[in-house]
């Protein structure tokens, strides 16, 4: 089955992005493909490769970027929310890239579910 | 957004997206954004419902101002929706009963659903986005 995922919250203060990142992770280990993730409203945070958080701490944006790198899932920041919060391409992690909605509403059009994870 | 009628995804799939509508339209910027999808998605010429429930209903409150907050006032974009084709509005009768509002105290046509009503109508849907 294709899941898109949309991700609402940013990272560290809601456990959105973790929770999205454990079911994208798992839904691949089951044979499953996750051909895009959305970033949406503070989601978008998710993208910054400036955060670094304790060494004992998840990482979180890096994980979405070498989940990106070995499983080819296509990490989309919104470019109206990027904007409202100092999202750049300067700060964007790894396999993050920006671009509009219209690539949220594809996902809805074209994959089997869409799962959404926020507030 | 004038150049929103020119988006098409190639694949003339029309699916049923309903847009779930949980919060009020001040405090958190969860109604704004959300509005910015919901246009998004009629521009793709797909089926789109809006559902407004919980505090979600005060976002078609009559007489919204919030000057006094210093955000900006979107609440005429709702009004606006019909120019999108955007016609199925559906509020939830519990939702509204718990807050003493009445259709008179919104700003738009809307259908008042049941609970049952709206479980139904969400089982129809393919996509379901809530905000």
């Amino acid at each position: 089955m294709q899941f898109g995922i949309l991700i609402n919250e940013g990272p560290y203060t809601h456990q959105a992005s973790d929770s999205a990142f454990l079911f994208a992770r798992t839904a691949i280990e089951k044979g499953h493909t996750v051909p895009r993730v959305f970033f949406y409203h503070d989601g978008v945070n998710n993208s910054n490769r400036l955060a670094t958080p304790p060494q004992d701490d998840r990482n979180v944006s890096a994980r979405w970027s070498k989940l990106a790198a070995e499983h080819g899932v296509d990490l989309v920041v919104c470019v109206a929310a990027a904007q409202r919060r100092g999202i750049t391409d300067d700060v964007l992690a790894p396999g993050f890239r920006i671009s509009g909605l219209g690539q949220l509403v594809e996902m809805g059009i074209q994959y089997d579910r869409l799962v959404t994870f926020g507030d | 957004m004038s150049d929103m009628d020119e988006m098409d995804d190639g694949s003339g799939i029309v699916k049923k997206f309903m847009f779930l509508n949980r919060k009020a339209p001040h405090g958190t910027v969860y109604a704004l954004e959300g509005l910015e999808v919901v246009l998004i998605t009629a521009a793709f010429d797909q089926d789109v419902s809006m559902v407004f429930t919980d505090d979600g209903v005060y976002q078609l409150m009559k007489g919204i101002d919030s000057k006094g907050i210093e955000v900006k006032d979107f609440s005429k974009t709702y009004r606006a929706l019909e120019g999108y084709d955007i016609e199925k509005l559906y509020v939830d009768q519990k939702s509204m009963d718990a807050r003493g509002l009445t259709e008179e105290d919104l700003i738009v046509d809307v259908t008042v659903l049941s609970v049952d009503e709206m479980a139904n109508l969400m089982a129809e849907q393919d996509v379901v986005i809530s905000f």
